[in-house]
């Protein structure tokens, strides 16, 4: 009996050091949809983690567009019982919010949400500078100004931007408000194309021919995945477009100002740590996207009949050509 | 593989969304009128409640007004059908799809958040109950109440007119009864059952969205069918009953499709609706896994 206790001791201490070091967390993850930008996202949170020598094991889950099923994710997560939550996308970010209701046992868990526009509105905090509780995260507020800025080095003397998005999307509509406003100030007219499904997009393209001086694409989740329609359309009848999200310049976009959805990614997984290291989300101030980044794809531009500025080629972090 | 809160969490959803169903069974069975609308009139519901809530309308009375929308939708997809001539299938469709364009000037914008404000969920604390499963008693009370009305309506001479209707509709109007008037009933009832079933969903959601409509009538129907395929057909307060069983079945076989641990079996998150499908057709074919045994 004495000889067994003592090879538990042994295998108990044997044990020890190496729990205390690689601590492992448990990360549930509830992404709204498959798309490349939100997927971006994703794998910059994990890549920053793993850089950072963090020990983690995800349950991801993805609602596929799906309500109901985020709801459903939501109380999920809530079994799992995870070190930490992470939303991507506003709908599931609400839906994860309303399981905590029920969950009072999770109360203390830390929730972080990403790739969101307006934390405000989405009713997620209270306060951008102390969120409180156990929520904060990071926004995809964009810098429009920036990128009504490049849109305008290509076309100093701009009129008439269309802008595609659908409707039915929150982070787009308060997006066009605030492009209308800079262009009131700066002296071009918005016009509209809206889409109510990617399979519109095509035929909402082709209604901004002729009527427009370059065509502007927000980070809309129902453009962007049909982004090809758009730049078929686009190239077809020799007109400028330009996104908000670098990936889609690699798609055929000319330029993008901005968004690396994976530094996004990075920026969130970069909350987490300070977390695990101790720090109370509700102490941590909603972020906003750092770097911003200028790709441009030279291919596209020639396609679309678009002459770049010497002064913007300089100035590319990225060139595809 | 499936933790309580889950489990919990699907039974919730499949409770909120049986009342949808059995709005779907309603139309699709009953009256024989394959009612696309539902797709548009879930968010609508989902929609006038919200926007109430957010106005300060007690959350109990915004349920009615969600109703009462959804009967107006409804009957907006029946008059262009029995007035207009339009086939049903494609009236049910146009609603559907201007009801796209509605929700998002009811809401002025297509998001309309409820965290933070008051909505059915923080009554039960007030009341005195609290914890997890109490949510799932409540909504399983509204569920049974809506499903007995239902049936007692049913029962009741307009009630069986509505079945008559479905059933032969010559033979009812040889016995004098308007069955364009009825087919504005059913199909109006049907769609405020909907409607009831979004602003609840939005309530216990925390936001109602242009977008929560998209699947809605797949969901529908595959609980119908799952249900009478369990409980097999035959009179219509087992086929309410069943319909309700089925959408708590559905809900659960994605629970269960989530719970899989996605790692170690080499499933990827986006296998989600694969194996929810799989899961339904495994649950489609015990009738036939349990005649065998019988026989054996």
């Amino acid at each position: 009996m004495k000889r067994y206790g003592l090879i538990a001791l042994m295998f108990v201490l044997a044990c020890a050091p190496v729990t205390a070091v690689a601590k492992s967390y448990r990360i549930s993850v509830s992404q709204f949809v498959e798309h490349p930008a939100l997927d971006a996202v994703l794998k910059g949170f994990q890549d920053y983690l793993t850089e950072e020598g963090i020990a983690a094991t995800y349950n991801i889950h993805n609602a596929q567009a799906n309500m109901a099923t985020a709801g459903q994710i939501g109380t999920q997560i809530m079994g799992e019982k995870p070190d930490l939550i992470l939303a991507i996308a506003t709908p599931t970010a609400q839906a994860v919010a309303q399981a905590f209701k029920k969950a009072p046992h999770m109360r203390k868990t830390p929730f972080l949400f990403t790739a969101i526009t307006n934390p405000l509105e989405a009713g997620l905090v209270s306060d951008l500078e102390h969120p409180g509780g156990n929520i904060t995260g990071v926004s995809d507020l964009l810098p429009l100004e920036e990128h009504m800025g490049m849109v305008m080095r290509f076309f100093p003397d701009l009129k008439t931007l269309g802008v595609l998005y659908n409707a039915g999307e929150a982070n787009s509509k308060s997006t066009v408000q605030g492009i209308r406003k800079i262009g009131a100030e700066k002296g071009f007219e918005v016009v509209d194309a809206t889409v109510s499904k990617s399979s519109d997009v095509y035929q909402a393209t082709k209604s901004l021919v002729g009527r427009v001086d370059a065509v502007f694409i927000p980070t809309d989740n129902t453009v962007v995945s049909a982004l090809e329609s758009a730049v078929k359309v686009c190239t077809e009848a020799k007109l400028a477009l330009f996104c908000a999200d670098v990936d889609s310049v690699k798609r055929g976009a000319i330029a993008a100002m901005g968004f690396d959805y994976y530094k996004h990614g990075r920026q969130t997984g970069a909350m987490a740590m300070r977390i695990f290291e101790g720090a109370l989300p509700g102490d941590l101030p909603v972020e906003s996207q750092k770097t911003l980044e200028l790709h441009l794809n030279l291919v596209s531009a020639r396609q679309m009949g678009v002459a770049v500025p010497q002064a913007v080629v300089e100035a590319a972090d990225k060139i595809y050509e | 593989m499936i933790s309580w809160y889950a489990l919990v969490g699907a039974v919730e959803q499949g409770l909120l969304y049986g009342i949808m169903v059995v709005g779907v069974f309603l139309t699709f069975r009953v009256l024989d009128f394959p009612d696309l609308t539902v797709d548009g009139s879930l968010p609508l519901g989902a929609a006038v409640s919200a926007v109430a809530i957010t106005h300060g309308i007690h959350p109990l009375v915004a349920l009615v007004m969600a109703m009462a929308a959804g009967f107006a939708a409804g009957m907006v997809t029946a008059l262009l059908n029995t007035k207009l001539k339009i086939l049903h299938l494609l009236a049910s469709i146009l609603t559907m799809i201007a009801l796209y364009s509605i929700n998002i000037r009811i809401m002025g914008g297509p998001n309309v958040s409820l965290l933070g404000t008051r909505t059915l969920l923080d009554m039960l604390p007030d009341a005195g109950v609290s914890g997890y499963g109490a949510a799932v008693i409540l909504y399983g009370l509204l569920a049974a109440g809506v499903t007995i009305v239902l049936i007692w309506f049913l029962h009741t001479e307009l009630g069986l007119a509505v079945l008559a209707t479905g059933d032969n509709p010559r033979m009812i109007t040889a016995q004098g009864v308007n069955t364009h008037s009825i087919i504005l009933l059913g199909v109006g009832l049907s769609n405020a059952m909907v409607a009831l079933s979004g602003a609840l969903v939005a309530q216990n959601q925390g936001a109602a969205d242009v977008n929560m409509g998209v699947g809605t009538i797949i969901a529908g129907l595959a609980s119908v069918i799952v249900g009478e395929t369990l409980l097999g057909r035959g009179g219509v307060a087992r086929g309410c009953i069943a319909a309700l069983i089925g959408s708590i079945v559905y809900r659960v076989a994605i629970a269960l499709a989530l719970g899989l641990k996605w790692g170690t079996f080499a499933f990827t998150p986006s296998d989600l609706n694969l194996i929810t499908a799989l899961l339904v057709v495994l649950a489609l074919m015990t009738p036939f896994i349990k005649k065998r045994w019988s026989r054996l």
